[in-house]
């Protein structure tokens, strides 16, 4: 019924001996999670936990005059936290990331609205929160800046050059300026934001939450207590939804947990409700991006010019990341000898914004596939024309001089979206449709868009990740990777991709949700790394154990084991005394090399190409848009599992949806004013609707059994397809998203009358 | 207040007051951590049970107004025996779940739509969990999943309205 199978190309005869790798298995921890058994932080049974809560600034920007306790309060039964305390315990308060310019708890100024300002626990939720509102902090408020575009300050910038772009412009037929703007979003996992702290003991910290980064919050808390990495243990619990929300905010969480733990010598529990996750915690960029390009007589890209402006809020967290990954993703997967492409992060008094799905590249994205419609109708062409004249081929190169070996799979992509959504013919009903309805208008729009997968440029070589395998009791394989499972099913392909290896049954493998305190550092969670990049590690772990055994029973390595064979080698491995755990390092497999410094050269090992087209129809009355249908044809390399894969692709595909048409972060004086899903509005069911896609697996070399990372691309060409979409129906120009109704009824009305045709 | 209800059919009687949540009675007091909260304002529907058949978001239900009743939760759905649901079972084999932290009330959103429609359309089943808010799948595996399940258990109860067999509220 509802979903079309999804179509799947990859050639013909390769890996038919694959047995687990490719196969629909199940998911690992589904059982706990369909019963209701699985153990969310808020589900943590913790003896004697204490509740904190967090008392945040409610100024954009504002100095602490004084914060005192109210003297008629009873403060025998909580615990304060405030900045001074951190100084006076000799502790550290700076939330480690890249700048290290983000305290814990604000000390004399406040920059942002819901800053951090004090931390209180108490042994029920309900104390802690009359408690906190018995402090008493007076501000002297300070004019706060608010307004990115006229913000000075940067936290960081880039820029990517090559060949001449004035005689690129000086030979163009035509040349497009445009300015596109895009609002925050917010990541709207179902699952707030939570951590339990213990107090030290034995040496030892433990936290215990909800995160996707478990070795991010052992490095932020070593540097808060200044302590040794292995004092700290952080254990993930099942994590409900990430998207990025969950890479670096924990860290913060974290500390706050641990500092109310230190203070009142019990486990704390931390747990965020869905207005502080919302108002507090980190969106995406909002921004915007210039565009001025040149196309020569035929079609064809001469040159582009692209500044990309990202609003990164009070504090630098992850945003010269995601800055550079915009950058380097600013020009599409398109083929253009003259580019020149600059990027800055700059600072406003609002609160930090940070990592989400995409990371930087949606809102490029947005950008330039906006940008090329309105090209194509300035120069008379079809947009899909547009598109086909520029896609790379395969070794054509990218902005940063890069030759991509398998680029044309940008155009299998377009090929295949453009086919399974009867591009053309959908058009002529759609004009017959549109002449005939007093009402309604239907519109096709369309965006090619591409990922790289991993950290960019030289991330992956400087972070050095490591994963490993251990022989388990009864012959079993155990997989230690500090890799999370949110949702995605990091635990289950890891089995998939051990399994395949060692040539054993996928139910003899087991994956754990990480503690640190047993597993290596494989990197974050994050940068659509963990199949492509730690999958391979996890492989290269695995093929190190089977040459051990193989070695120890004197057979060739790289043959598939049985149960029966692997179990004795097994045996006799570990009776001869031999090694139980096998590391592997990233080594840097696919050769990439990058120039921090000039932006040039690999900027990632590998790319996933994607080219996606959206149908609506809108509501000439209410301006309303239903979004009818979407197309998507996605090449991830190889689908380890191709039901989770579809799933990382609808799952992107819905929330791509919801950031171009619905989901508006509303902030006035530097506070978000609908920090509720009451008025922030998530796509349901009903809104987002049908998504067929076509999974193209052109194997990426290097990665595990070929697999790309997925789960960033499909967030990053929905919004502009969908606008591009309406945009078609009407006849408009829309340049800022989220498109809702009051956007495109404006430009609407901004058509003289004769030319709306209603 | 006293109460007396039952859980998932087992028989609960104790104290609380009359405006404490639903959802905090079956977390805290009964332990049953498998019903989530996601907002506590009634938009997500992650805390969504069953009060006497009828599907209600825990987060907004005063205690005060489940005396008496029967409550059915996600931790009921599958057989004493360990036997899934066939809507757990077809969530499970299609990819409806993935953090999982929506599936306890998408599930019992199903439960309640397959109880009254036993072969309901995709538009339906769309309708049906629009109150259900799903961050990862962007629904498709989870409308696949329902459509599934409603109709394996038509196909093993072919006379008998679906849910009927094993209904949404499972006596243990």
């Amino acid at each position: 019924m509802p979903s079309v199978p999804p179509a799947r190309t990859r050639p013909r005869g390769a890996r038919a001996a694959e047995r687990v790798v490719g196969r629909n298995v199940l998911r690992r921890e589904g059982r706990e999670k369909l019963t209701g058994q699985a153990i969310y932080v808020a589900d943590l049974a913790v003896d004697d936990a204490w509740w904190g809560t967090t008392v945040r600034a409610p100024h954009a920007r504002a100095r602490i005059l004084a914060i005192e306790r109210d003297p008629g309060y009873d403060w025998s039964r909580a615990v304060v936290v405030l900045a001074a305390d951190l100084e006076r315990r000799g502790y550290a308060n700076v939330a480690h990331l890249i700048h290290d310019d983000q305290p814990f708890l604000a000390a004399s100024v406040v920059e942002h609205a819901e800053e951090p300002v004090a931390l209180v626990a108490a042994p029920s939720r309900e104390e802690a929160e009359r408690a906190a509102a018995h402090l008493r902090i007076r501000y002297e408020p300070l004019e706060p800046l608010l307004d990115f575009e006229g913000s000075r300050a940067s936290f960081a910038s880039y820029a990517i050059d090559k060949g001449d772009l004035a005689r690129g412009f000086a030979a163009a037929a035509t040349v497009l300026e445009g300015v596109y703007r895009f609002g925050a979003q917010e990541h709207a996992y179902i699952e707030p934001n939570g951590m339990i702290a213990w107090p030290s003991r034995d040496g030892v910290r433990r936290v215990q939450g909800s995160m996707q980064c478990p070795f991010y919050v052992v490095h932020a808390l070593a540097r808060l207590f200044r302590e040794p990495e292995a004092a700290i243990r952080v254990v993930q619990t099942t994590t409900g939804g990430g998207f990025g929300g969950k890479e670096e905010y924990p860290n913060l969480i974290a500390g706050h947990a641990a500092l109310l733990a230190d203070a009142c010598g019990r486990p704390v529990r931390l747990l965020y409700d869905r207005a502080e996750d919302m108002a507090a915690t980190t969106r995406r960029h909002p921004g915007r991006v210039r565009h001025r390009s040149g196309l020569d007589s035929d079609g064809r890209l001469l040159a582009l010019e692209i500044d990309v402006r990202l609003d990164a809020g009070a504090y630098a967290t992850l945003s010269p990341v995601v800055l550079s990954r915009a950058v380097l993703h600013a020009a599409g997967p398109y083929r253009c000898a003259n580019v020149r492409i600059t990027g800055t992060a700059v600072k406003t008094n609002t609160p930090p914004n940070g990592a989400f799905r995409g990371f930087g590249v949606p809102q490029v994205a947005f950008a330039l596939e906006r940008h090329l419609d309105r090209l194509a109708a300035a120069a008379a062409l079809d947009p899909v024309e547009l598109r086909r004249r520029n896609l790379l081929a395969d070794g054509e190169t990218t902005a940063t001089g890069q030759a991509v070996a398998d680029a044309g799979a940008s155009r299998q992509a377009l090929a295949a979206a453009l086919s399974r959504s009867r591009w053309r013919s959908t058009r002529r009903a759609h004009a017959a449709y549109n002449r005939r309805h007093p009402t309604r208008r239907r519109g096709l729009g369309l965006a090619c868009y591409f990922h790289g997968s991993g950290f960019t440029g030289n991330g992956e070589i400087r972070l050095g990740s490591v994963a490993a395998v251990e022989l388990a009791p009864g012959g079993r394989v155990r997989v230690l990777a500090s890799s999370t499972e949110m949702g995605q099913g990091t635990r289950t392909v890891f089995a998939q991709i051990v399994a395949e290896t060692l040539g054993l049954p996928y139910e003899r493998i087991e994956t754990v949700d990480p503690d640190t305190a047993e597993v290596p550092d494989s990197g974050p969670t994050v940068a659509s790394r963990t199949v492509a990049v730690v999958g391979r590690i996890v492989a290269d772990a695995a093929r190190e154990l089977d040459r051990a055994l193989a070695a120890r029973v004197g057979r060739p390595p790289g043959r598939r084991w049985t149960v029966a064979t692997f179990e004795r080698a097994a045996r006799r491995h570990l009776a001869a005394g031999g090694e139980r755990r096998f590391e592997a390092r990233f080594a840097n497999p696919a050769g990439q090399r990058f120039d921090d410094r000039a932006y040039r050269g690999d900027a990632y090992a590998t790319y996933a190409w994607a080219a996606t087209v959206v149908e609506v129809e809108v509501d000439l009355v209410s301006f309303e848009v239903e979004v009818r249908r979407v197309v998507s044809a996605q090449d991830v390399g190889r689908a380890i599992h191709p039901r989770l894969a579809a799933g990382q692709l609808e799952g992107g595909l819905a929330q791509a949806l919801g950031w171009g048409l619905f989901e508006e972060v509303v902030m006035r004086e530097g506070r978000m004013v609908n920090a509720q899903l009451t008025n922030y509005v998530l796509p349901t069911a009903i809104e987002t609707p049908p998504i067929e896609l076509a999974i193209l697996e052109r194997p990426f070399a290097h990665g595990p059994f070929g697999a790309k990372g997925i789960g960033e691309l499909p967030m990053d060409g929905g919004a502009p397809a969908a606008v591009n979409a309406v945009a078609a129906a009407l006849g408009v120009d829309l340049t800022e998203i989220p498109a809702t109704p009051e956007r495109i009824a404006a430009a609407w009305f901004a058509r003289p009358p004769q030319e709306r045709g209603a | 207040m006293k109460l007396r209800l039952i859980v998932d059919g087992r028989p609960v009687a104790l104290e609380a007051p009359p405006m404490k949540r639903l959802l905090d009675l079956l977390r805290d007091d009964l332990g049953a951590t498998g019903t989530k909260e996601g907002c506590g304002e009634g938009e997500c529907g992650a805390c969504a049970v069953l009060l006497d058949g009828e599907l209600v978001n825990s987060c907004l239900v005063p205690v005060c107004q489940a005396d008496g009743r029967e409550i059915a939760t996600v931790e009921g759905l599958a057989g004493s025996d360990g036997t899934l649901h066939p809507l757990q079972q077809a969530f499970w084999e299609t990819g409806g779940a993935q953090c999982g932290i929506c599936t306890p009330g998408m599930l019992m959103a199903a439960a309640a739509l397959l109880a009254r429609d036993p072969a309901p359309s995709e538009s339906a089943i769309r309708t049906a969990l629009a109150g259900n808010l799903c961050r990862c799948t962007g629904y498709v595996k989870i409308v696949e999943a329902v459509a599934v399940a409603a109709r394996r258990m038509r196909r093993a109860s072919p006379r008998r309205r679906a849910g009927a067999r094993r209904g949404p509220v499972s006596r243990r």
